[in-house]
């Protein structure tokens, strides 16, 4: 890691006029990512207008959004623990998790205790994951990867507890997670876009967001400079935890179900998003506004295949290789992973 | 020894030819053997009918993930980690079941051969990507996951194809003795033939030299990009290996890849693999696999809701590297 500027999101103030050089160009695309993160977008977006002219109305932008809000919060995740050099496969299961209890307690409990247990559950999760990570130095793929075996198993011995109580996704979910203003504006934005203005003036401003980009830069000199790594992990992974819990619940209400396997398939994406958004999976670069941008950019190619009727297998594909062009891109361009 | 991969940070060297290293990693593949033991003894105890058949059974039934760790063991021995196991041999097996269907024999033998060099070309494509782009291998492998298993949707949209009678049959069934299943032998030979003597070989001590210290390694002379995707190639092969194994076990090839991939890290991490790299070996893996099914069998005959047997296999998992990284820090203290 190279002293430069972290380069999360544009910053305030004149940008120097940039010559047209080849050099000038990289550093433009090294300092501020999401120029041409958010080229890309629109490039995508006109392409879909290409194809399919009328197809770009507000209605489907508020339908895209509302796909692309639960995989930025997920990648959010991702993102916080990328910055530390981790990563987090449990967000999946401690996601389905909290859809699925919150669900399935709501005809007993009501929907308040239901959401209230289900958010402490996923705190709980996120804690031992951050104390086998943070004090018992495991691994954090290692012990992702185990709660995330634990969580589903437990979730599973759960349902069958639980199997006459029927799954209920209350309203107040349904409306946050499917519901619409004024036709396309989806009420997800209620509360996305203040949680993401506080994940990114939190990762900029505050001092617990600079010990993440520490710890990841140099978990030696953090530790050297006073820093309590060991703490600054254990709050990463809860915080993690409670934000796919979020997650979990806004999936649930947009597809007014809940399963064990609900948000099992947004993990492998969520990482993609992250990476496309530029945060490195080294550690200490990065940031959530090139997160969620890349979150928009999946949704987008999703329906873009989609439209495209191409198969399964070829979305799979190309979806795989645009992982590869970006991350590539990135490593060129920074000169680090 | 000690599996922490959390001591990265401490920067010692890790490979150890000496004595005391080779006892070290003889010590934890010694333990697993131990715990199969224990794990076979309590499994005849819980169910007296348990015997021979039930030991073929499971042979047949876990020679597909045995190879995935295998492959997976070599990757992170060489300081990798490869997320597309589980792709290729949905990728490999779809291919052989789709090929094989209503051939003769000899053309099979033509087939198989043919798989085992896409899985070679796969994993080599895997790791040509990582060195020539230079991005980490975590990431280029989750790419080419979803990558291999559009291409395995490709080939065969719905479980089908078929597989030669003798490939099903090399599996099934046990060789001299009722005791010792043919899966076991077929394991033993194409580990024996393809990765101990490579393992003894400069090639090997250049995987091992790559994982333990990649800058060390090329300054002593190690090619470290051609290390890399050569340990890349080796688990293509692998996989390859491991995808006709599916495809021999069920008989047909099916698109959808397994969990193999998450449980092939699993394997190699309870083998005693550091995931650090450059510390461990392929036995180990092979134990994990089995000692972790006995748990599975038992739990079911014991009568206990399966589902559990996730939550011990997360918990052990979790278990064992925490006593392994406990241990690398009481040594750092004293």
């Amino acid at each position: 890691m190279t002293g430069e500027a972290r380069t999360d999101a544009p910053r305030t103030g004149a940008p120097r006029p940039p010559a047209l050089t080849i050099e000038a160009w990289r550093r433009l695309l090294r300092d501020r990512p999401l120029i041409p993160l958010v080229a890309l977008l629109v490039g995508l977006v006109a392409v879909l207008e290409a194809v399919r002219p009328g197809i770009v109305t507000a209605e489907w932008v508020g339908v895209t959004v509302r796909a692309a809000v639960p995989l930025a919060i997920l990648a959010g995740c991702q993102t916080l623990a990328m910055l530390t050099g981790g990563i987090d496969l449990s967000i999946g299961s401690v996601a389905s998790m909290a859809a699925f209890v919150m669900a399935t307690l709501v005809n007993g409990q009501g929907p308040i205790v239901a959401i209230v247990i289900a958010f402490a559950a996923a705190t709980l999760v996120g804690a031992v994951t951050g104390i086998g990570i943070g004090v018992f130095k495991v691994h954090p793929l290692i012990m992702t990867l185990g709660m995330s075996f634990i969580v589903l198993g437990l979730v599973a011995v759960y349902q069958l507890a639980m199997v006459l109580s029927g799954v209920v996704i209350p309203a107040p979910i349904l409306w946050l997670g499917g519901g619409t203003t004024i036709d396309f504006l989806p009420n997800s934005l209620v509360l996305f876009i203040p949680l993401s203005l506080l994940i990114v003036v939190g990762l900029r401003r505050s001092g617990y967001g600079r010990l993440l980009f520490a710890v990841g830069d140099n978990v030696v000199a953090a530790r050297l400079a006073g820093v309590r790594v060991w703490q600054v992990l254990v709050v990463l992974y809860t915080i993690s935890a409670v934000l796919a819990a979020i997650a979990g619940l806004l999936v649930a209400g947009l597809n007014n179900t809940a399963s064990p396997l609900l948000a099992d398939q947004l993990v492998l994406p969520s990482v993609a998003a992250a990476v496309i958004g530029g945060t490195s999976i080294l550690g200490g670069r990065g940031g959530f506004t090139g997160t969620i941008v890349g979150a928009l950019i999946l949704t987008l190619l999703t329906t873009l295949l989609t439209v495209l009727e191409m198969p399964e297998a070829v979305r799979q594909i190309l979806f795989g290789a645009i992982i590869v062009v970006v991350a590539a891109a990135y490593t060129r361009v920074t000169g680090e992973a | 020894m000690s599996a922490s991969a959390g001591s990265v940070d401490r920067g010692r060297p890790t490979l150890r030819w000496d004595a005391v290293g080779i006892a070290r990693r003889n010590l934890w593949t010694s333990g697993l053997v131990g715990l199969l033991v224990i794990f076979l003894a309590l499994t005849k105890f819980i169910q007296p009918t348990y015997g021979a058949a039930g030991i073929q059974g499971l042979a047949i039934s876990l020679l597909p993930i045995a190879l995935a760790a295998v492959a997976q063991a070599i990757v992170v021995i060489s300081g990798g980690i490869d997320l597309s196991v589980g792709s290729m041999m949905a990728l490999t097996s779809v291919t052989s079941a789709v090929l094989m269907k209503g051939q003769s024999d000899a053309v099979a033998v033509v087939i198989v051969i043919a798989i085992l060099g896409m899985g070679l070309l796969l994993g080599t494509i895997n790791g040509g990507l990582i060195v020539a782009t230079r991005v980490p291998d975590i990431i280029v492998t989750l790419a080419m996951l979803f990558v291999w298993a559009g291409f395995a949707l490709l080939v065969l949209h719905t479980p089908g194809g078929g597989a030669a009678p003798w490939l099903m049959e090399s599996i099934r069934g046990p060789l001299v003795s009722e005791w010792l299943p043919r899966a076991v032998v077929v394991l033993a030979v194409v580990v024996g033939v393809v990765w101990v003597p490579l393992q003894r070989s400069t090639v090997g001590l250049s995987l091992y030299a790559l994982g333990s210290n990649r800058l060390a390694a090329f300054r002593s002379g190690v090619p470290v990009g051609r290390t890399k995707i050569l340990s890349y190639a080796l688990a293509g092969l692998f996989s390859a290996l491991g995808g006709l194994a599916l495809t021999a076990s069920t008989g047909i090839g099916s698109p959808v890849p397994g969990s193999y991939t998450l449980e092939s890290v699993a394997a190699i991490v309870l083998g005693g693999v550091s995931l650090a790299g450059g510390r461990g070996g392929v036995v180990g893996p092979i134990i994990a696999v089995v000692v972790l099914a006995l748990i599975r069998t038992d739990l079911t005959f014991l009568g206990v809701n399966p589902n559990w047997s996730e939550v011990i296999q997360g918990a052990i998992l979790i278990g064992v590297v925490m006593f392994g990284s406990l241990l690398a820090m009481r040594k750092v203290r004293a």
